[in-house]
């Protein structure tokens, strides 16, 4: 398994680098520039800035020298943000998305699963009804939409929770964005955890079981529930690092100080390294996601075998 | 015992019924998409001929209307036309009945010591609320009626921040989202079609390059491609369409190449290459139409996917631009002003839902009706 670990990562390598290269270049290539005013600097301003950020360089030459402070672990010093280095700015936005993602994703894992399973038991009741519906609503229901209302419901009509800010000490502030993060994904893994289980309860391995005399908590909870897990496994990949690097949508309409922000921002105001840095932590994040996903899978299908 | 030939033939021919006529059989029998069939197509039609008939222009301001309330009521409203009305017969200086408003029209019967100069009208002309003001005399001058015309507007929806009709641009919205989630979802499925077949069909080292570019692009983050795309090309719809269908076609090529994979083995193909059919002719003839099936339920479920994507971009201010607008513009502008104007955010937020749902459970049927293994 070791070695099978150390394989994918480094065949994550030349794919990292095609992003990192792809994006560095599409974003050199976009008009303007992070020092693009309304009133254009005065040239000899404008200079000095440029050689001070080491822009007058040629654009190969500046590319190298990302690439080679990106393996040293800098990524160099933000362009809008003066005074503050990407790493800096990462390691203030850093936990707190984490901390949220995080939160978002257990409560996700565990509430999807819970639910999906409890459907796929009492399936063609008015529970699967309830759960699928609920499902379907968490689905189709967009994020900023259901962020509003959340907090004007519970932060300005009922004023029981703060409409928006972020606090690091008090987790009142946490409720709203991780309910309006995790819902979405409750409602998918649910989707997920209820079909996979009514299939994974007619199949031979949990009749076995049945025959077997065990007790019915039993074989929900280690036979069939091990099976159903595979598809929400192979959903999370991608989506557990979509949450851990924050989302935009939410850190924007609560005003949380987290990273999910800072690729639109940096996007739009030509602030290159910043973006350099979202991407790089987005694909790393992905690229980790996807391969603890396939250890996980190894783990719940002991027919799946690494080679 | 040998079978009589004319019992045979007393049998009438069962008429054969293809892969669509049972999967339409199908469909028709879920409630829940023959429901969401009709709501999209009622949906369609407001979108496309709404705006058309409309009395609101999508973009005309009415500046005395700024963020009225949503309500059945014509505006402006009794309560403010009488007491208006009446003042402006006291500074004409006027003794008056009690005005009688019906529709359009406001009439009192009016008196006065002196003979009434027609010039008093003025008074209300000058108003704002009201327009073409007649006067009607007795023959000593002295008492007559007094009618004027006034403008009532209808806002079902209420208005928006600067005072436009919000039902106006919600239609516009719906027009704008139905026309990029349709139009994103046929580039993605040309796009998407073609690479995956041709990926898939080809096999061997160019299959195995042209994946591996769709696993780069697929860990690139989506909104990257789509600003940048805006920043070179400037805001417009066609790009914002494009973008998405450059970024939703690779689940796409890989269902395809999937169903390719299996199908280049099958006889009918190699019987199709031993007759000499070229590769493009193998292709577009042989293996894209069995794919279809598939393709058809994904693009239903692409169309909610592209709809949001839009009303995202539109919400984080990438997307169309004032005074055109799209049902994600407009939530963001509503989740602006939630406080004290709800409406703004309640209609579209329900539109937009109203949507989604729609195709999702299209989009379920569809699965259910065209992919008969699961039940």
């Amino acid at each position: 398994m070791l070695t099978y670990t150390l394989r994918r990562l480094a065949s994550a390598v030349p794919t990292v680098l095609v992003i990192i290269t792809l994006t560095f270049f599409m974003i050199r290539l976009a008009p303007g520039g992070p020092f693009d005013l309304e009133r254009p600097l005065d040239p000899l301003i404008m200079a000095n800035l440029e050689k001070a950020y080491n822009l007058d360089a040629p654009l190969w030459s500046q590319y190298l020298t990302y690439l080679g402070n990106l393996l040293q672990g800098d990524l160099g010093p933000s362009f809008t943000r003066r005074d503050f280095s990407v790493n800096e700015l990462f390691a203030v936005g850093m936990p707190v998305s984490i901390l949220l993602g995080g939160l978002a994703l257990v409560t996700a894992v565990v509430l999807g699963t819970l639910l999906g399973a409890w459907a796929a038991l009492r399936q063609n009741t008015g529970v699967d009804y309830a759960v699928v519906g609920l499902a379907t609503f968490g689905i189709t229901t967009p994020t900023f939409v259901v962020a509003p209302l959340l907090s004007l419901t519970f932060g300005v009509v009922l004023g029981i929770l703060p409409a928006g800010g972020w606090s690091n000490a008090n987790p009142a502030y946490w409720v709203l964005p991780i309910v309006t993060l995790a819902l979405p994904q409750v409602a998918v893994i649910a989707r997920l955890v209820r079909g996979a289980t009514i299939e994974a309860l007619r199949s031979n391995h949990v009749r076995t079981a049945r025959a077997y005399g065990l007790p019915t908590r039993i074989v929900v909870g280690v036979h069939a529930l091990r099976a159903a897990m595979l598809p929400a496994v192979s959903y999370l990949g991608p989506t557990a690092a979509g949450l851990l690097t924050g989302s935009v949508v939410v850190e924007t309409i609560f005003g949380i100080p987290g990273i999910g922000r800072y690729f639109v921002q940096g996007a739009l105001g030509r602030d290159y390294t910043l973006v350099m840095g979202t991407v790089v932590v987005i694909a790393l994040f992905i690229i980790v996601f996807n391969l603890l996903v396939d250890l996980a899978y190894a783990w719940l299908d002991p027919r799946v075998r690494f080679d | 015992m040998a079978v009589q030939p004319d019992l045979i033939e007393d049998i009438p021919a069962v008429a054969g019924r293809s892969l669509w006529q049972d999967a339409w059989a199908r469909l028709r029998r879920n409630r829940a998409a023959v429901a969401s069939m009709i709501v999209l197509a009622a949906l369609c039609l407001v979108g496309i001929f709404g705006p058309m008939v409309w009395p609101h222009p999508y973009d005309q301001v009415y500046p005395k209307f700024v963020r009225v309330p949503a309500s059945l009521e014509a505006y402006p409203g009794t309560d403010s036309i009488l007491p208006g009305f009446e003042g402006l017969l006291q500074r004409a200086r006027l003794e008056h009945g009690e005005p009688v408003l019906e529709g359009g029209e406001v009439s009192v019967a009016v008196a006065a010591d002196e003979p009434i100069d027609p010039r008093i009208l003025r008074y209300f002309e000058r108003s704002d609320l009201f327009s073409n003001p007649r006067l009607e005399l007795a023959d000593d001058g002295l008492s007559g009626t007094l009618a004027v015309d006034v403008e009532r507007l209808y806002f079902y929806f209420g208005t928006d921040a600067i005072g436009r009709d919000l039902a106006a641009r919600i239609m516009i919205g719906v027009r704008i989202s139905l026309a990029i989630g349709i139009l994103a979802s046929i580039m993605a499925l040309v796009l998407g079609v073609t690479y995956g077949a041709v990926s898939g069909y080809l096999g061997g080292r160019v299959d195995n390059v042209m994946m591996r570019v769709v696993d780069i692009l697929y860990s690139l983050p989506f909104i990257f491609f789509v600003i940048l795309m805006v920043v070179f090309f400037g805001r417009s719809l066609i790009i914002i369409f494009i973008a998405i269908g450059a970024t939703e076609w690779l689940d796409m090529a890989r269902i395809v190449r999937g169903q390719t994979l299996s199908l280049k083995r099958q006889e009918f193909v190699q019987a199709a290459e031993a007759l000499g059919a070229t590769k493009t002719g193998i292709l577009v003839r042989h293996i894209v139409p069995n794919t279809l099936g598939p393709v058809v339920v994904f693009v239903t479920l692409l169309v909610p996917k592209a709809i949001l994507l839009e009303s995202l971009l539109s919400f984080l201010g990438l997307g169309v631009q004032d005074p055109l607008t799209s049902l994600g513009l407009l939530i963001s502008e509503g989740a602006a002003n939630m406080r004290g104007a709800l409406w703004l955010l309640i209609w579209p937020a329900l539109t937009l839902t109203l949507i989604l749902f729609a195709l999702n459970f299209l989009g379920d049927g569809l699965r259910d009706s065209l992919d008969p293994k699961d039940r």
